[in-house]
């Protein structure tokens, strides 16, 4: 079994490295297929994992060798495959080759196409990395890993500056969260004295609830800068600039959940303080309708999805702040599959537009773009949760969790979100996919995506559709080492009531969308319109304005006080007295240098004057020695 | 007694004899007056009981080393008055002085002399002579070798560096001259 | 005062030593220079003998003799060189040495 785990963990690497050798010479669509076929070999090695695991197989956890062994600090590279990691294995595994062999038809005309590769897969390999530790440090490597990979793939086409400028926007974002990452890290080492797992599980039990409560809040800033949860979200939206597959795989399915994945394994802490997982749960609930609002009236396709990612990684949130652990890897787990689909159908929909995103553009593409149209409806029917698909399964479970907990806010904000929810996602197919062909007015022939592309899709169309059946046996598989539960409303006529009643209500909502958006009036949006110009829409199109904020209230003060410490403080104090050192030194050569007159007689004079010096030396030192204990009698009655 | 009185009439001497070899501007007067401090030197190695070590002295010194110098000064013809510095004296005398008191000043502080072991300590039955010659003979047999071969080198650089093209005169301005100056 | 100890003899050849440095540096005739480490050596050899004798130790007048043969080494090579100067330039004079100047 460790040699799956190998494979599962280094295929990535390796493909990686290998089309790494072609970065600087021209497309190679071998280097394509051989990445697919190394992260589909990763794919299947997790596969059997899983087998393994699902058959009552027990966890496998080896240490590959030593990392780090310094006094009483012994970290190793190792590597554990549990219930959790094992799924995130099988996400992470199977969306990447999807996206992989999605990738050689998208990626098709670019230039940088050997290089993407190298670089998708080197995200794949940190983030195999990420979730199969055993050790926080391991973690941590992952981390910082998919940061690095996240920022070289946003910012791919490095050309544009927009893309540079969502690439350091992600990377500073996310460095500001791993600074409170690692303070939890550097807490949890101080106070058990481990980084592994178990051993710091195992110390948990015995520590004071306020230290454990930094140790959580510490480490959940550091998921919220990589979940991009409120108030470091923004960088997810602008994440977009990237290349589509990116989104798909990073800014959706993986890299984003990764915040999610933390606070699962580190549940054995989470469920040792509940008033820390009260906050995660409120803040991912009001994660959840923070962005589901701001998804409402965008006008970019790409940034309508990332913000239903950021609502949905939300709900994870509030179940894993709940105790919901279980739930919370659940619907990772089945967003992971319906949002990479609707990213990958929205890549579709690009390429057919020439890279057109404004829905209000485009209308009536299901004519062309039969299998994009089936596959984004069903996505979008997953997203809103409508039964039998894989949405329903998890979110409904979300909802009976917050309510089975009594949290009635919270669960009434979100059964709210998953009708905008609902609305928000029907919005989109239907000003892309019904109606009319505005396209035409701006002399766009679409057309539908390569035959593979829709066929490596498909994958994640049938597993969106039926991944709710995997309900209880995921449930079976977790509930030992989550401590899952199932949540019993008490009666049943309360929980077919909630059930029915949410369908009903994102039912309602979809047919709203369709009534509002699948109509011949629809026109593109020109700012005329009372409804663009009523305060709710300029400040949900203004993303609540929180991007001007930060950027008037942080970046332009700090950019000022940098100025200030560059030209009093470095320049006047650091340079100058670097450059006044060198200076002394300098004119000290330049003046001693008289000395080698050459003459000899000089010399010997020079050499007397240094013994001098050195019998001074010797009388001081052993006047100091011989009376060191007046002296020191004397600097202590001086205070020193 | 005896002991003081030499040790004082010989440390004049030789102070007086060195003073004169530093300050005179007559190299012959120099000369002698280091021939004849390094005799008056031997004489403190007498009073010290190191009588092999004084018949060194003024065998080495007085027989050979002034012999050299002898020849030497003849040779550079430096009879006539010396040339002295026209820099700052009291530079000179002052780094001396001073450098000299620090040395006292070290030496007259109480010296650590309890962990001192002797190694080779001389016996009064025999002779200085006889118990040089042992220790000279067992423990630095080696570098009493090495001193042998480095008086042999020395002697053939003396004769190599000096004797070459000894057969041209330096004083005779002509034409092997040029060549030999060039 | 009148009993002779260790330091007499130490003082003694730290003042020879001093009037030895006072010639290295002010003496501009290399052969006359030579004489001036002359002193400085035999101040040494005092020195040496002195505490070999306190200490009744042989290995102080053992020094002294290698510090007497290499003296005598020195001289021999040092008039050889003086020599070949003397017949390079025609004087002896320390000024004239300027070749090292950096």
């Amino acid at each position: 079994m460790e040699k799956y785990l190998y494979i599962a963990l280094f295929a990535p690497l390796v493909s990686s490295l290998f089309s790494a050798l072609f970065t600087a010479t021209p497309k190679k669509t071998f280097t394509g297929i051989i990445a697919s076929l190394l992260i589909f070999s990763a794919f299947v090695s997790s596969s059997i994992l899983l087998t393994h695991i699902l058959g009552g197989g027990e966890p496998i956890h080896v240490e590959m060798m030593t990392w780090m062994a310094t006094g009483d600090l012994y970290i190793p590279f190792g590597f554990v495959v549990d219930e959790i990691s094992v799924t995130m294995m099988m996400v992470v595994t199977l969306v990447s080759t999807v996206v992989h062999i999605y990738s050689i038809g998208y990626m098709d005309h670019d230039k940088g196409f050997n290089r993407f590769f190298s670089y998708l897969s080197a995200f794949v390999f940190s983030m195999m990395i990420l979730v199969m530790s055993d050790n926080y440090a391991g973690l941590f490597i992952g981390w910082e890993g998919v940061g690095l990979c996240s920022w070289l793939l946003i910012g791919f086409w490095f050309h544009k500056e927009s893309a540079t400028w969502a690439a350091n926007e992600a990377f500073i974002m996310n460095r500001i969260a791993d600074l409170g990452m690692l303070v939890g890290l550097f807490l949890i080492y101080w106070n058990t004295g481990t980084l592994q797992y178990e051993g710091s599980f195992a110390a948990f039990a015995h520590l004071d609830t306020t230290t454990l409560s930094w140790i959580g809040i510490f480490l959940f800033i550091g998921a919220m800068g990589k979940s991009a949860q409120f108030p470091l979200h923004t960088w997810l939206a602008d994440a977009m600039e990237g290349p589509t597959p990116v989104s798909a795989l990073i800014h959706a399915a993986t890299m984003v959940t990764a915040g999610v994945y933390l606070v699962v394994r580190s549940n054995e802490l989470y469920s040792l303080i509940p008033h820390v997982g009260l906050f995660i749960a409120s803040l991912g609930a009001f994660v959840a309708i923070f962005a589901a609002s701001m998804a409402l009236v965008n006008r970019d396709m790409k940034r309508v999805i990332a913000y239903s990612t950021l609502s949905q990684l939300g709900y994870m949130f509030a179940a894993a702040g709940l105790g919901a652990y279980w739930v919370a890897l659940f619907h990772l787990m089945a967003h992971a599959f319906f949002k990479a689909l609707l990213f990958l159908g929205a890549g579709n929909v690009m390429h057919a537009m020439h890279d057109e995103l404004d829905p209000f553009k485009m209308g009536g593409l299901k004519k062309v773009m039969k299998w994009t149209y089936i596959m984004m409806t069903f996505a979008s029917v997953a997203l809103a949760g409508l039964f039998p698909l894989a949405g329903f399964f998890s979110k409904d479970t979300i909802l009976e969790a917050a309510f089975a907990e009594h949290h009635f806010v919270i669960y009434s904000v979100l059964l709210f979100t998953a009708g905008l929810t609902a609305f928000y996602s029907f919005r989109l197919t239907a000003l892309i996919f019904e109606g009319e062909e505005r396209y035409k007015l701006f002399g766009i022939h679409p057309h539908e995506a390569y035959k593979y592309m829709l066929v490596a899709m498909s994958p994640l169309l049938i597993l969106a559709i039926i991944a709710g059946a995997f309900r209880t046996t995921f449930f079976g598989m977790v509930e030992e080492i989550l401590g899952a539960m199932e949540y019993h409303i008490h009666s049943h006529v309360t929980l077919w009531i909630m059930t029915i009643g949410t369908q009903v209500f994102v039912i309602l909502a979809i047919m709203y969308a369709y009534k509002k958006y699948n109509n011949a009036k629809i026109t593109v949006p020109d700012g005329t319109s009372a409804m663009e110009n009523s305060f709710m829409y300029k400040l949900l199109l203004n993303q609540y304005y929180i991007p001007y904020a930060y950027e008037k209230y942080i970046v332009v003060p700090y950019r000022e006080m940098s100025e200030v410490f560059w030209t009093h403080v470095d320049l006047k104090i650091v340079d100058a007295s670097v450059d006044g050192i060198a200076g002394i030194i300098y004119n000290t050569g330049d003046r001693t240098s008289a000395m080698q007159s050459g003459n000899l007689s000089t010399m010997l004079k020079w050499m007397v004057a240094g013994l001098l010096g050195m019998l001074s030396l010797a009388v001081v030192f052993g006047l100091a020695v011989r009376y060191s204990d007046e002296i020191l009698a004397i600097l202590s009655g001086l205070g020193v | 007694m005896f002991e003081a009185i030499a040790f004082y009439l010989f440390a004049f001497l030789t102070i007086a004899m060195f003073y004169i070899v530093v300050t005179t501007s007559q190299a012959l007067y120099a000369l002698s007056a280091l021939a004849a401090g390094m005799i008056f030197i031997s004489a403190f190695f007498f009073i010290l009981n190191a009588d092999f070590l004084g018949a060194i002295q003024i065998i080495v010194y007085t027989g050979a080393v002034m012999a050299l110098y002898a020849f030497g000064m003849m040779f550079f013809d430096t009879t006539r008055e010396v040339k002295e510095k026209k820099g700052n004296k009291f530079i000179i005398v002052g780094m001396s002085a001073l450098a000299a008191a620090l040395v006292v000043a070290i030496f007259a502080a109480p010296m650590l002399s309890t962990n001192i072991v002797a190694l080779y300590p001389s016996s009064a039955d025999i002779g200085n002579t006889q118990e040089v010659g042992m220790v000279l003979f067992t423990k630095y047999l080696i570098p009493f070798e090495l001193a042998a071969v480095m008086l042999l080198v020395a002697m053939v650089a003396g004769i190599v560096l000096a004797g070459k093209k000894m057969d041209n005169s330096i004083t005779l301005e002509d034409d092997t001259n040029e060549k030999v100056l060039s | 005062m009148m009993e002779i100890g260790l330091n007499h003899y130490l003082i003694l050849s730290t003042i020879l030593f001093a009037i030895g440095l006072v010639g290295v540096m002010r003496r501009k005739n290399l052969l006359l220079l030579f004489f001036a480490t002359e002193i400085l050596l035999n101040s040494v050899n005092i020195a040496f003998a002195a505490i070999s004798h306190y200490y009744g130790d042989l290995t102080g007048q053992m020094f002294a003799f290698f510090v007497i043969a290499i003296a005598a080494s020195e001289v021999a090579v040092g008039l050889g060189l003086l020599i070949v100067w003397y017949k390079r330039h025609g004087n002896i004079d320390l000024d004239s040495l300027a070749s090292m100047k950096g």
